[in-house]
């Protein structure tokens, strides 16, 4: 299942880390992020509940980029 | 600018009074040296508060080679060393770097977003008798919406009633109004000009144009290109080889001169010339530009009505050495058309009109183009006897005149001398009471811009155009003639056309790309053979839209060219900011190595390059 979710964050390469910390994340199959558009992709594996699965994102985000945010979950 | 930039403002502006301020009274007063750091802490810590923060933070997560660390760092070190004023005005011009880069990308990101913004957030319903705003998503298809001059229309659908004339530019990126009336298919995202229409959806809102192409756009950042894949590698490798290269200066030069060559050490002129490199270090203008550059690109192409649908398509497009068409629904219009009235021995629009009424009751497109091209509807009661002949024609009675309308096996048949037409396309022949009166070529048309887009191709750089179709030798070859295409392939099947196409793969060279244009109905396979697919009056097309890596929304082939154009400026200003910052960086960390460039210098590079190749990738959008 793939979903899209508006995200804020300040700079390119926060945007970058926000990427590599949702692809670390279980039951993430692929995320990726639009930094210009502000805009998060995410791929579930299947029988991942998005939900769940993108406060364990929010979080692992939150931990090397203190000042993001991923709306919608 | 929003509420984080306003205060980072007044930020910079605090500290560039505090700043000031601790340097005067330094110069004009004798003061001890712990007095003079409080002094000058001041404006450090004013403006670079959160940068320090952050740089514990990451250091604590392991991930310490950011840009917060390395600035955190050259700018304790500096004021470790003394350097008051230049580790506060190292942070200070950092974080005015910081804040034009964030009032840069929002700006941009605004601009496009803007255009991107063709979904309206409410469609008009009527309920009881009123006129209701609700929410787009729950309007079921069937359902009849209403929308008013001004407005966007939020959903696909057919008028069912009320006349207007539509502004489909956010769609085609052409200007030019088209009228609308009952029974006209229409998209969301036109704008409804003039008058109130009631439209029954054919679509859910998702499902819709314009819905679709927000998605497309938006998802178009999530495949990246070689370009921006490479500056991600690089920053992860460049930052902490430079740190480590700026650790090497500030310790094992020093040592050296103390063990081996006996010199002085001159531990803080090296230390000084490490935390230069810190600086320079910072890879920001390139992990910022580069994504701008495609963002802006993408973007840029879009309000002209090209979809791309990810930055590596943009820079696969860049390379481009071989166009190949599909030939109807491309170059030609895919429509029939009536090319001509020949040998007529009566007024041509009279002839027109008997061929139209006798054709009054087929459905065939030959009929049809007959029809339009006819203008006025005669009156068909003249027409009072019909019969059609399989494979031949239509026989006719009209005004009382015995009519023979069809091919020349028709003709054969009722021993009519005929004319043959020394054009290609279809023909068809006319007999007045058992004489003959004439032929009408029908033929596919090329369209308008096809000559002048071949030849723009040309110029933008392409080796060849080739064209396939289904069509036979004597009617592809005239069409690429008088466009001027390189080669043609007639004859092909649907099938014929992938095996082409591979043979024209396999006979390119590595790094040049092929390029495949079709008009999305029955070529995918050949669409998703292709380095690039591009499909051309996608507009309401969802197959089409699915199939290709590019999409025109309407019909014109110039728009091929167009999009190469685009993606070389963008690509050109992607290497442009490359080499440039890069090159800057190189330079910097050469006289920084030498004791050359001091820190001031450094940030005036690393700012001004971010400065320079910011504004160098909004260009793209233009």
């Amino acid at each position: 299942m793939k979903r899209s979710y508006k995200i804020d964050v300040d700079c390119a390469n926060c945007a970058n880390k926000m990427e590599t910390a949702a692809n670390n994340t279980a039951g993430v199959a692929k995320a990726a992020v639009n930094f210009m558009a502000l805009k998060m992709f995410v791929e579930f594996e299947e029988g991942a509940d998005p939900k769940t699965v993108m406060q364990e994102v929010l979080k692992n985000c939150r931990r090397v980029e203190s000042e993001c945010e991923i709306y919608g979950i | 600018m929003n509420k984080k930039q306003k205060k980072t403002l007044w930020r910079i502006g605090a500290s560039v009074i505090t700043l000031v301020a601790a340097g005067t009274i330094s110069r004009l007063t004798e003061m001890p040296q712990w007095a003079e750091l409080i002094m000058y802490l001041i404006p450090y810590l004013i403006i670079g508060y959160d940068i320090l923060i952050k740089a514990g933070k990451g250091i604590l997560n392991r991930q310490m080679f950011d840009e917060n660390f390395l600035m955190s760092a050259a700018t304790i070190g500096a004021l470790a060393l003394g350097e008051f004023g230049e580790g506060a005005a190292v942070m200070l011009l950092y974080q005015i770097g910081e804040l034009f880069q964030s009032i840069a990308v929002g700006k941009s990101r605004r601009d496009i977003s803007a255009l991107m913004d063709i979904c309206p957030d409410t469609a008009n319903v009527e309920e009881d008798g009123r006129i209701v705003e609700i929410d787009p998503y729950d309007v079921e298809v069937g359902r009849e919406i209403i929308v008013r001059p001004g407005e966007r229309i939020p959903i696909d659908g057919i008028i069912t009633d009320g006349t207007t004339t539509l502004d489909t530019s956010a769609l085609t990126g052409e200007s030019l109004p088209a009228d609308a009336a009952p029974g006209t298919e229409v998209h969301s995202g036109s704008i409804n000009m003039t008058g109130l229409i009631r439209i029954r959806t054919t679509k859910e809102f998702d499902r819709s144009t314009a819905a679709r192409i927000m998605e497309l756009v938006e998802e178009s950042g999530s495949r990246k290109s070689r370009s921006e894949n490479f500056i991600t590698k690089f920053a992860r490798y460049y930052t902490p080889a430079v740190s480590f290269g700026a650790l090497a200066l500030a310790l094992a030069v020093p040592l050296v001169r103390l063990g081996i060559t006996h010199t002085a050490p001159e531990w803080g002129s090296w230390i000084m010339r490490a935390l230069t490199f810190l600086v320079i270090s910072c890879p920001c203008a390139l992990v910022i530009s580069i994504p701008l550059s495609f963002f802006s690109g993408i973007g840029g192409a879009g309000r002209r009505g090209i979809l791309i649908k990810g930055s590596n398509y943009l820079e696969t497009l860049a390379r481009t050495k071989y166009v190949v068409f599909d030939k109807t629904g491309t170059i030609t219009r895919g429509v029939f058309e009536v090319e001509g009235v020949h040998h007529n021995s009566m007024e041509q629009q009279q002839l027109l009109e008997y061929a139209a009424l006798a054709e009054s009751g087929s459905n065939h497109p030959i009929a049809n183009s007959i029809r339009n091209a006819c203008k006025t509807t005669p009156d068909t009661s003249r027409v009072t006897e019909v019969k059609e002949l399989a494979g031949l024609g239509i026989k006719a009675v009209i005004d009382g005149k015995e009519l023979a309308v069809g091919n020349e096996k028709l003709m054969r048949e009722l021993n009519i001398d005929y004319h043959n037409c020394h054009k290609p396309g279809t023909i068809v022949h006319i007999a007045v009471d058992g004489s003959y009166a004439g032929h009408i070529l029908i033929s596919d048309v090329i369209k308008p811009t096809s000559e002048l887009a071949a030849a723009e191709l040309k110029r933008a750089g392409i080796k060849k155009t080739v064209m396939l179709t289904g069509d036979t030798a004597e009617v592809a070859q005239p069409v690429a003639k008088a466009v001027g295409i390189d080669e043609v392939y007639s004859g092909l099947l649907p099938a014929d056309k992938v095996d082409m196409v591979e043979k024209l793969l396999s006979c390119k060279g590595e790094k040049e790309v092929l390029a495949f244009v079709g008009d999305g109905i029955n070529d995918a396979p050949v669409l998703a053979r292709a380095d690039v697919g591009i499909a051309m009056g996608a507009l309401g097309s969802d197959a089409a839209i699915e199939a290709a890596d590019i999409v025109l929304m309407d019909d014109d082939p110039l728009k091929i060219a167009k999009a190469v154009g685009i993606s070389k400026k963008c690509m050109r200003i992607v290497y442009e900011n490359i080499y440039f910052a890069l090159g800057v960086k190189l330079i910097c960390l050469a006289l920084g190595a030498l004791g050359l460039a001091n820190m001031w210098l450094a940030v005036f590079a690393d700012v001004g390059v971010m400065i320079i190749a910011v504004l160098n990738a909004v260009r793209t959008y233009n």
